[in-house]
């Protein structure tokens, strides 16, 4: 596999490989499997030994007969991806602690599995509603008036749908379990099929607010499975699209955080600096989320920025940088994050934080520097760390990116490369490559395989929401109702890209 | 406390005074749907076809010759067909303000006959006067339909000053706003908000998912959008519509304002 390492292993060395690496400091990213032919079944699991050192990509061929075994108890971070292996491609894990179905719907069935070969691409799922499972409660809640909420798919407001299962005695939550999958809607097999550069089409449409660093990761699995290295100019301006995506993102983190503490003016004042950067960002380039610019290979078009673009940025980093102070200040507002859904450095890595949620746990890793991509290794790029891990923390980090994205984009204006923005990518045949980006979210990965003729075989997805919504029902546990919503805002969740 | 009650008079008004006066949609610079003009297309050509991954565009024989469809109800606004036009009978255009009461409207047509104007059936107006209260359900979407839906009620767009609300209940609701490509799972929850309305009640088709699937259309787990699932009063494309044509859907709704697009072509 292009863009990483590789290491071909046997099933039963899985164990001891993960243990191993594991104690040598090192972390597993996502797991997914595929059919490079009829009847055969391989697993990847792709690992990181170490910061600055490349992604190693573990191959295991999944035994004719029988089962794999569940890494599960070693990384419990790849328990979701398991149980995602055996949703989408029917493969089964000896030992899973948890063999129920993720990322297919309690209650639906098909006749194959939707990824596994001869799966027919039209056959829509069957879904027979099934009641609730819920656990039995033992000492000292059993007897006790336990009430049971379950709370959507239908929720008030604009929101995604998702169901979140809570189980709480007066204001204590005792149980919580959200059911995010309602909005699956198969993106992976999508892919299959497609030219590769109409994949990119399909990847800016994973997560809507993340449609750059989806579409960034993308292209460039496409590019190291061809071979293909994009110019300067088309790099640096990819970079400059993913920061002022960070900052639309970011600004409205603030202000829908501030939704759910009640500061009214400060949620106001959040949404329209988000408003301002949208609307910068569809004079740079036509569409309010940097949508139809990126391509393997580097962009679609090249971009000339408005004449007083740069002026306004600038204007609005000052504006965000009061904004912030303000923010930081208003004890109302940080009695109410302070201490509000912590978050264990070691709960963050063993269940896969990632992003400004592990960041604020003390993890400190950011993508864009440990296994810099697109030409961030030459940027004077800054990670805020946090230790504490509550939701303050996570805000701290935020309001750090912020100001280091508006450095980051004066940086890349102030000395654009001219020249081609686009190199040929031609399709290498059975070409296979990895792609990573750092997007607001956290880290966003694409694994790309192609055909015998060089359309795309496989395409898995990898987003920042499916890791940190893994660990999120962990801060929830034991804590109280008046607090989930600001607890669920301040991880910065999205159910598209964790659905797909 | 008293710093954000000084900041906030401090401010001012950020609304825009859009669409009762004034041009400012705030849409400076996005690039909508592209506009045709058949006659440059070359013989043979297929290339915006093999482009188009929604099947917005498609080369169909008519006779001997062929021609080509275009149904706007399928299109996200890539602008791949344009960038791939060798003779460039495709155009990129500022049109995105696409919402239209009849499916037909968005599939664009060789001759555009006069139509009779349309009265709108459902007397929207008559019942509600100007106001709606509005209830969203995603049905599946990448969630840049509720980013932009979320803007609405930011102080640039201020949907409130319109009278136009989002409520909670569906009890309450005038209109059910649907976005995403009705997945398998989502269609149950969706039936049953829009049940749970009291009439009458309108629907909107939201983005091109909600419309015709768009790009998640099919498969084993994604839809085909409202069509053949609920009564549609306003279908409105875009990938996703931005919260100055949302804004002139709901007033389609209320009759506040006119379809700018009618057969396939923008109407000025």
């Amino acid at each position: 596999m292009n863009g990483c390492e590789s290491r071909t292993l046997a099933a039963a060395g899985l164990v001891d490989a993960c243990t191993e690496l594991l104690g040598q400091g090192g972390r597993m990213q996502f797991a997914y499997a595929w059919f490079p032919e009829p009847g055969l079944a391989e697993l990847r699991y792709v690992t990181a030994p170490a910061a600055r050192r490349p992604f190693v990509a573990w191959k295991v061929q999944a035994p004719p007969a029988g089962e794999v075994p569940s890494l599960a108890h070693v990384s419990p971070l790849l328990g979701w991806y398991e149980r995602e292996i055996t949703d989408l491609c029917g493969l089964h894990f000896a030992g899973h602690p948890e063999p129920d179905p993720l990322v297919l719907h309690d209650g639906a069935s098909a006749a194959r599995a939707p990824l596994s070969p001869g799966h027919d691409a039209d056959a829509a799922l069957c879904l027979q509603a099934r009641p609730l499972r819920l656990p039995e409660l033992r000492t000292p809640h059993a007897g006790r008036e336990v009430q049971l909420l379950p709370f959507g798919p239908v929720r008030g407001d604009v929101l995604e749908s998702a169901q979140f299962v809570f189980m709480y005695l007066g204001e204590a939550i005792i149980w919580y379990q959200p059911r995010l999958f309602f909005k699956h809607r198969g993106m992976e097999r999508r892919f299959q099929g497609l030219r590769a550069d109409l994949g990119c089409l399909l990847a800016e449409r994973v997560s809507g607010v993340g449609s750059v660093c989806h579409a960034l990761a993308y292209c460039q699995a496409v590019e190291a499975a061809c071979g293909c290295v994009p110019p300067p100019r088309a790099l640096a301006l990819r970079m400059l699209l993913a920061e002022l995506e960070r900052l639309y993102n970011h600004l409205h983190y603030l202000g829908h955080l501030c939704h759910t503490t009640t500061l009214k003016v400060g949620e106001a004042e959040g949404k329209l600096l988000e408003e301002r950067m949208k609307q910068l960002l569809a004079r740079l380039c036509g569409s309010r989320f940097g949508r139809g610019l990126l391509t393997p290979g580097g962009l679609r078009r090249d971009l000339a920025v408005p004449a007083g673009w740069a002026a306004q940025l600038e204007s609005l980093c000052g504006q965000a940088g009061r904004y912030g102070d303000m923010l930081e200040a208003t004890q109302s507002h940080l009695d109410r994050l302070q201490t509000t859904g912590h978050l264990d450095r070691r709960v963050a890595f063993d269940q896969g934080a990632t992003g400004p949620v592990e960041r604020a746990s003390a993890i400190d890793r950011d993508l864009r520097r440990d296994h810099a991509y697109a030409g961030y290794a030459a940027l004077p790029l800054v990670v805020p760390v946090r230790e504490a891990g509550d939701a303050h923390a996570r805000v701290q980090v935020r309001l750090g990116e912020i100001e280091a994205s508006f450095a980051l984009a004066r940086h890349l204006l102030d000395a654009l490369p001219a020249g081609a923005w686009r190199a040929p990518c031609t399709p290498v045949p059975e070409g296979e490559g990895l792609g990573w980006a750092e997007g607001p979210r956290g880290s966003v990965f694409y694994a790309v395989h192609l055909d015998a003729q060089g359309r795309l075989a496989r395409v898995k997805v990898k987003s920042p929401s499916f890791s940190n919504w893994r660990v999120f029902p962990s801060t929830v546990h034991d804590s109280n109702m008046m607090d989930y919503a600001i607890n669920e805002a301040s991880f910065g969740l999205s159910i598209a890209g964790c659905a797909r | 406390m008293p710093q954000w009650t000084l900041f906030g008079l401090h401010q001012g008004s950020a609304s825009t005074r859009w669409p009762a006066a004034g041009a400012d949609a705030g849409q400076a610079g996005v690039l909508g749907m592209p506009r045709l003009d058949a006659r440059r297309c070359q013989a043979g050509c297929s290339d915006c076809a093999d482009a188009c991954i929604t099947r917005a565009i498609r080369i169909e024989p008519e006779g001997a010759a062929v021609r080509v469809a275009l149904d706007y109800g399928r299109c996200v606004a890539c602008q791949l067909c344009v960038e791939v036009c060798p003779s460039g009978a495709l155009q990129t255009s500022p049109d995105w303000a696409l919402a239209v009461r009849e499916r037909d409207d968005l599939v664009w047509r060789e001759a555009l006959a006069s139509a009779p104007a349309r009265e709108l059936a459902s007397g929207v107006r008559r019942v509600f006067g100007r106001s709606l209260h509005v209830r969203h359900v995603d049905a599946g979407s990448c969630n840049g339909c509720e980013s932009e839906l979320q803007a609405l009620n930011n102080p640039f767009y201020n949907l409130h000053r319109l009278g136009i609300f989002f409520t909670p209940s569906p009890r309450f609701a005038d209109l059910l706003l649907v976005t995403g490509t009705v997945t398998y799972a989502m269609r149950e929850p969706l039936l049953a908000t829009y049940d749970a309305m009291p009439e009458p009640r309108w629907v909107m088709a939201s983005g091109t998912c909600a419309v015709c699937g768009g790009v998640a259309e099919g498969g084993y787990a994604g839809g085909h959008g409202l069509d053949g699932v609920l009564p549609v009063d306003v279908w409105l494309p875009g990938c996703p519509p931005n919260p100055a044509a949302l804004i002139h859907a709901l007033l389609l709704l209320v009759e506040r304002a006119a379809p700018t697009f009618s057969r396939g072509r923008h109407v000025d």
